[in-house]
C-alpha cells in the first residue's frame, strides 16, 4: 500500500486537479447566477453572498481555533497548558450563544425585509407596464400564452426588457419548477393552481429557463430560451409569429399536451379563447369551488 | 395467481441493470453458499437470528447498514460516471434506470444506510452507557431491527424483480402517483419505506422508555452521557415523526391502489399536503441522523482530549432546543411552493435560529480540545475532519433559509451539495468514529488505525472533490437529477465530481481492508480490561464484549463521566460480597418470523399477490398472538454464573488526571500518551 501512504503524489493530484478546476473556473464569470441579468437575480444573489460573509464571522474562527487547538494540545509534543477538570467558563458559553444569535438575528432583518420585497407573486415595477404571460408546463416543455397579443409559443418565451415580465404559471401535467436563472427564480407549476412570477431583465439578451423538479424521462431536455428584446424587436418577434404559427385549437392542444422530449420551438398565431382558464378548470372539480390558489 | 408478476419483471431492459441484478443474486448465493459451507446455519439462528441482546441487534443493524452502504454508493459512482460523460449524450444509462438510481440511491442512504446505523449505535452503546442490562422492550426491539431488515429487503429484490421508483427518494406526487408512475417501482418504495418505518417508531419508543426508566442509580437526567442525550432526543423525534412518514405512505398508497386523490391533480386531490406531510417527517428526520453523530463526537473529543466535555449543561439545551426546533423548519423544503412572505420569512427564521444550537455545540466541542491532551486516534482526525467540513454545509445551509436565495438554488445542484456536506461529514463521519472508538467494546479487540486513518484521508478529500464542483455548478444553473446536459461548461466540474466519488471508492476499500487487517491481526490488538481508552462513561465499565448481563452489579452514579468518577475513587474493580441471580430475556424466532412475514406482505402487495398478501398478513397478527401469550419468555443466571464469569475479568487499570494531579508538573513532550496520563 506505499501508493496509498505516499501523500506527496496524492497530493500533487490534487493541486492538478484544483487547477483543472480552475481552469473550468473560467466557465464561473459566465455563470448565470454569478453574472446576474437582472435586478431580482441580482438581489438574490447579493443577499446570498451577504449572507456568506455574514457567516465567516463565526465560520473563519472556527478554522483558526480547530487548528491551533489541535496543534497546541496534541499530547505528542504540544505545548498547550494541561487542565483535565477545566470544563466550564460562563464567559465563552455567554459569547458561544450570543455572537451566533446576534448573527442570526441580524440576518433574520435582512431575511424579513428581503423575503418581502423579493416576493415572486409582487409586481416589482410599475403595475401598468407589465407584460403577463401564462406559462403552461406540459411533459416535457413550456407552452407561453401571451394574452395580450393573442399568441401562443412553445419553448420560446420573448418579452421587451423594458416591461416587467409578469408570468402566471400552472401546469397541466405533474410538479414543475419554472426558473430563469439569469433572471431570478423560481416558483412551483402546479395543476388546477396558479403560482406567479415576476421577472426583469436589465438589457435585452438571450438566457436559457428551464424546469428544475424532475417529471420523468425527457426532464434533462425540458430547457427554453428566453429573450428579452428592444420594443422594436418584440414588434417584428410578434409579426414573425403571427405570419408563421399556426393555430392553437382545441385538437392541437391535445396533441401538443402529450409528453415529447426536446419539443421544437412552436409558434402559435392564436390560441383557443381562455385556454388557460380551461386547463385549470380541468382540475379544479374541487367541493369547495374555486381553490384558494386561484388568481385573482 | 401471481398478480402483476411476470417474466417480464426481470431486468432485460438494460444491461447495466441486468449486471447488477446479477451481482446482487451472486451475492446473495455466496453469502447462503459460505454459511453452509461453515455449518454456521445454527450457530447464527441460535446466536443471532433470534436473539434479543441489545448489543448483538445493534452489530447486525451496522451489519445491514455497511452493507447497504455499498450498494448506496455503487449507484452514487454510477450517477457520478453517468454525468461526467453524458454531455450532449444519453451516456451509459437510458434515462429510466438512472431515474431509479437516484431514487434507491437516496432511500438506501437514509433509510437503509444511515438508519440502522443510527439504530445499530444505539443498540450497542447506550443500554451500557445508563448501567441497564438491556433495553425496556427487549423483543419490540429485535422486531423493529428485522422490519428494517425487510424494508431493505425489499430494495434489494427490486433490482431483480421488476423496477424500483422513479419518482426520487421524496416521491413527490402527482409525479409518484398511479397515472404517471404505474409500474411497480413506487410500490417497492412505499412498502419499503412503510415496512421500516413501523420498525423506527418502534425503536424509538422503545429507547425513550429505556432511558427514562433503566437508568442505574443516581444518573439523574443531567448526569447522562452527552451520547445518552442525543439518543433520548432522537428517540423522541422519532416516535413523534416516523407516524407521520407512515400516514403519508399509507395515503400514497391509498391513491395507488383503491383510486383515492388525496394527492392527483384531479378530483380535489393536493399535492401540497404531500410536500407537507413528507417534510414533517423529513426535517426531523435530518436531525435523527444528525444529532447520534453529535452524541459520538460529544464521547470522542472528551475521553481523547483526556478532559471534561466542555459546557455539558450548554450541549444539553442546544441538543433539546434543535431537538424542539427540527419540528418547525419543515417550509423550507418548499419556499418556491408561493407561500405569502410571512410564511416564507417565519419558517426562514426559524431555520436560522436552529444554527444558533449548532454553532455552540461545535465551539463547546472546540472548547473540549482546549487545555486538553489531545490523542491523535483515527476517531480524532473524523472529528476534527467533521468540525471544519460542517461548518461550511452549516453555512450553506443558513443561505438556504434566506427565501430569496432558496428562490434562486433550489433544485440545484448546489443544494445537493448542501445536504451532502452536512449529511456526510455531520451524519456517515459521525457513525464511522462511533464504529472505531465503540468497536472493541462490541468484539473484544481494536479495530487497526492505519487503515482507518488512511480511510479517512479518501474520504476526507473525495468529499470535497465530488460536492465542491456541485456547489459551483449551482451557480452554472445545473439543476439535480439530469440524465444528460448540454452546457459544455458544466462537464469539467462533473469530470472532477466523478473523480471525487472514485477517491470515496478508494476509502470504502480502506475501511474493508481496516476490517480484515483488524480481524487478522486481532490477537495483538485484544482488549483485556474493557477500557481500551481510558473512557470516561459507563460502557467502559463492562467487559469487552459485554457479559450477556452488562452489569454484573449496578453501578451507583455521582457524576456525569460516572466511569471516569468511579476510576478517581478507585471503586472500579471493587467486587461485591456476592452476586445475585439475573433474570434476562429469552432469545426468540418470532422477530425475524414477523420481518420475513412483513417482506412477504410487502411483495405480494406490491405484485398484487392478494392471496399471498392476505396469508401473510394473518400469519403476521397469528405469530404475534402467539408471542405475547407467551409468558415464559425470561430465563436467569443464577449468581454461581455470573461469579465464575466475573472472576475471570480484568478491570481497568487506568488513572484520570485531575487539575491537582497534573499541576506543577513538567509537560511530558513527546511522549506518546494513548492513555498513559
Amino acid at each position: 500500500m506505499a501508493l496509498i501512504d505516499s501523500w506527496p503524489r496524492v497530493l500533487s493530484l490534487i493541486l492538478i486537479l484544483s487547477v483543472c478546476l480552475l481552469v473550468a473556473g473560467c466557465g464561473l464569470d459566465k455563470a448565470p447566477m454569478i453574472d446576474t441579468k437582472g435586478p431580482v437575480a441580482q438581489a438574490q444573489r447579493d443577499l446570498l453572498f451577504t449572507g456568506l460573509f455574514l457567516m465567516l464571522i463565526v465560520a473563519i474562527p472556527v478554522f483558526l481555533l480547530a487548528g491551533f487547538f489541535v496543534w497546541r494540545y496534541r499530547a505528542n509534543g504540544g505545548t498547550g497548558k494541561y487542565t483535565p477538570d477545566w470544563a466550564y467558563s460562563g464567559k465563552i458559553d455567554a459569547i458561544i450563544w450570543l455572537i451566533p444569535a446576534i448573527i442570526v438575528a441580524i440576518l433574520g432583518y435582512l431575511l424579513w425585509t428581503t423575503t418581502h420585497r423579493l416576493d415572486p407573486y409582487k409586481n416589482i415595477g410599475a403595475a401598468d407596464n407589465a407584460i403577463v404571460v401564462q406559462a403552461i408546463a406540459q411533459d416535457w416543455k413550456w407552452l407561453f400564452l401571451y394574452p395580450e397579443y393573442g399568441i401562443a409559443t412553445v419553448n420560446e418565451l420573448a418579452f421587451p426588457n423594458e416591461r416587467t415580465l409578469a408570468l402566471r404559471i400552472t401546469s397541466d401535467t405533474v410538479m414543475n419548477s419554472f426558473i430563469i436563472p439569469a433572471l431570478g427564480g423560481q416558483i412551483y407549476a402546479m395543476a388546477g393552481m396558479t403560482s406567479r412570477l415576476h421577472l426583469v431583465a436589465d438589457e435585452p439578451g438571450q438566457f436559457t429557463g428551464r424546469n428544475t423538479m424532475y417529471s420523468g424521462d425527457g426532464f434533462a431536455d425540458q430547457h427554453f430560451q428566453a429573450y428579452a428584446m428592444s420594443n422594436a424587436d418584440f414588434e417584428a418577434w410578434l409579426q414573425k409569429v403571427r405570419q408563421t404559427g399556426q393555430s392553437l385549437d382545441a385538437s392541437a392542444y391535445e396533441t401538443l399536451a402529450k409528453p415529447s422530449t426536446a419539443h421544437q420551438v412552436e409558434y402559435y398565431a392564436d390560441y383557443e379563447q381562455d385556454l388557460f382558464g380551461r386547463i385549470l378548470a380541468k382540475y379544479e372539480q374541487r367541493p369547495g369551488g374555486h381553490s384558494m390558489m386561484q388568481d385573482q | 395467481m401471481l398478480g402483476r408478476l411476470t417474466i417480464d419483471a426481470l431486468p432485460f431492459y438494460s444491461w447495466v441493470a441486468m449486471a447488477g441484478a446479477g451481482v446482487t443474486v451472486l451475492g446473495g448465493l455466496v453469502v447462503f453458499a459460505l454459511i453452509t459451507y461453515l455449518g454456521a446455519w445454527r450457530y447464527l439462528w441460535r446466536e443471532w437470528l433470534t436473539s434479543v441482546d441489545h448489543k448483538k441487534i445493534g452489530i447486525m443493524y451496522i451489519v445491514l447498514a455497511l452493507v447497504m452502504l455499498i450498494r448506496g454508493f455503487i449507484d452514487a459512482i454510477m450517477m457520478r460516471a453517468q454525468q461526467a460523460i453524458a454531455l450532449n449524450s444519453e451516456g451509459y444509462l437510458p434515462a429510466e434506470h438512472f431515474e431509479q438510481i437516484f431514487s434507491s440511491h437516496g432511500t438506501i442512504m437514509i433509510f437503509f444506510m444511515a438508519m440502522p446505523f443510527v439504530s445499530g449505535l444505539f443498540n450497542v452503546v447506550m443500554p451500557q452507557q445508563i448501567g441497564a442490562r438491556d433495553v425496556a422492550f427487549p423483543f419490540m426491539n429485535a422486531l423493529s431491527l428485522w422490519l428494517t431488515a425487510a424494508g431493505a429487503a425489499l430494495v434489494l429484490v427490486s433490482l431483480v424483480v421488476g423496477k424500483f421508483s422513479e419518482a426520487g427518494w421524496t416521491g413527490y406526487p402527482p409525479y409518484s402517483g398511479i397515472q404517471y408512475s404505474p409500474g411497480v417501482g413506487v410500490d417497492y418504495w412505499i412498502w419499503a419505506l412503510l415496512v421500516s418505518g413501523v420498525g423506527s417508531t418502534l425503536t424509538g419508543i422503545n429507547f425513550v422508555v429505556t432511558i427514562l426508566k433503566k437508568r442505574a442509580p443516581g444518573m439523574t437526567l443531567m448526569r447522562m452521557p452527552m451520547f445518552t442525550w442525543t439518543t433520548l432526543v432522537v428517540s423522541l423525534l422519532m416516535a413523534f415523526a416516523f407516524p407521520a412518514l407512515t400516514v403519508v405512505a399509507i395515503q400514497l398508497g391509498l391513491d395507488r391502489y383503491l383510486g383515492f386523490h388525496f394527492f392527483t391533480n384531479e378530483a380535489g386531490g393536493n399535492m401540497m399536503n404531500y410536500a407537507n406531510l413528507l417534510w414533517i417527517w423529513g426535517h426531523p428526520e435530518v436531525y435523527i441522523l444528525i444529532l447520534p453523530a453529535f452524541g459520538v463526537y460529544s464521547e470522542v473529543v472528551a475521553t481523547f482530549s483526556g478532559k471534561r466535555l466542555f459546557g455539558y449543561d450548554s450541549l444539553v439545551y442546544a441538543t433539546a432546543c434543535i431537538g424542539i426546533l427540527s419540528f418547525t423548519v419543515w417550509l423550507h423544503h418548499f419556499f418556491t411552493m408561493g407561500s405569502s412572505a410571512n410564511v416564507n420569512a417565519f419558517f426562514g427564521i426559524a431555520t436560522m435560529i436552529i444554527a444558533v444550537p449548532t454553532g455552540v455545540k461545535v465551539f463547546d466541542w472546540l472548547f473540549t480540545m482546549y487545555r486538553g491532551r489531545i490523542v491523535f486516534h483515527p476517531c480524532m482526525y473524523w472529528t476534527v475532519g467533521f468540525i471544519v467540513t460542517f461548518v461550511i454545509g452549516g453555512i450553506s445551509g443558513v443561505l438556504l433559509a434566506l427565501p430569496p436565495a432558496d428562490y434562486l438554488m433550489h433544485n440545484s445542484t448546489f443544494l445537493v451539495a448542501h445536504f451532502h456536506n452536512v449529511l456526510i461529514p455531520g451524519a456517515l463521519f459521525g457513525y464511522f468514529t462511533g464504529m472505531n472508538y465503540w468497536f472493541p467494546k462490541a468484539f473484544g479487540f481494536k479495530l487497526n488505525e492505519t487503515w482507518s486513518i488512511r480511510a479517512f484521508w479518501f474520504w476526507l478529500i473525495g468529499f470535497y472533490l465530488a460536492f465542491m464542483p456541485l456547489y459551483v455548478l449551482g451557480f452554472m444553473g445545473m439543476v439535480r437529477r439530469m440524465e444528460h446536459y448540454n452546457v459544455p461548461e458544466w462537464q469539467p466540474y462533473l469530470v472532477v465530481a466523478a473523480v471525487g466519488a472514485v477517491f470515496v471508492l478508494i476509502g470504502i476499500f480502506c475501511i474493508i481492508m481496516q476490517f480484515y487487517v483488524s480481524f487478522r491481526d486481532r490477537a495483538e490488538a485484544v482488549d483485556t480490561t474493557g477500557d481500551p481508552w481510558n473512557g470516561r462513561t459507563l460502557e467502559w465499565a463492562t467487559t469487552s464484549p459485554p457479559a450477556p448481563y452488562n452489569f454484573a452489579i449496578i453501578p451507583n452514579v455521582e457524576d456525569v463521566d460516572a466511569f471516569a468518577d468511579m476510576k478517581r475513587r478507585g471503586v472500579v474493580g471493587v467486587r461485591p460480597a456476592a452476586y445475585e441471580d439475573i433474570v434476562m430475556p429469552k432469545s426468540t424466532g418470532a422477530g425475524i418470523i414477523l420481518g420475513g412475514l412483513a417482506f412477504v406482505l410487502g411483495f405480494a402487495m406490491i405484485w398484487h399477490i392478494w392471496w399471498l398478501a392476505a396469508c401473510a398478513l394473518v400469519g403476521s397478527v397469528v405469530v404475534l398472538i402467539l408471542r405475547v401469550s407467551n409468558d415464559d419468555d425470561e430465563f436467569i443466571i443464577t449468581a454461581a454464573e455470573v461469579e465464575a464469569i466475573e472472576s475471570k475479568r480484568q478491570f481497568s487499570q487506568f488513572k484520570i488526571a485531575t487539575d491537582a494531579s497534573v499541576a506543577g508538573r513538567p509537560r511530558p513532550d513527546g511522549q506518546p500518551a494513548a492513555g498513559k496520563i
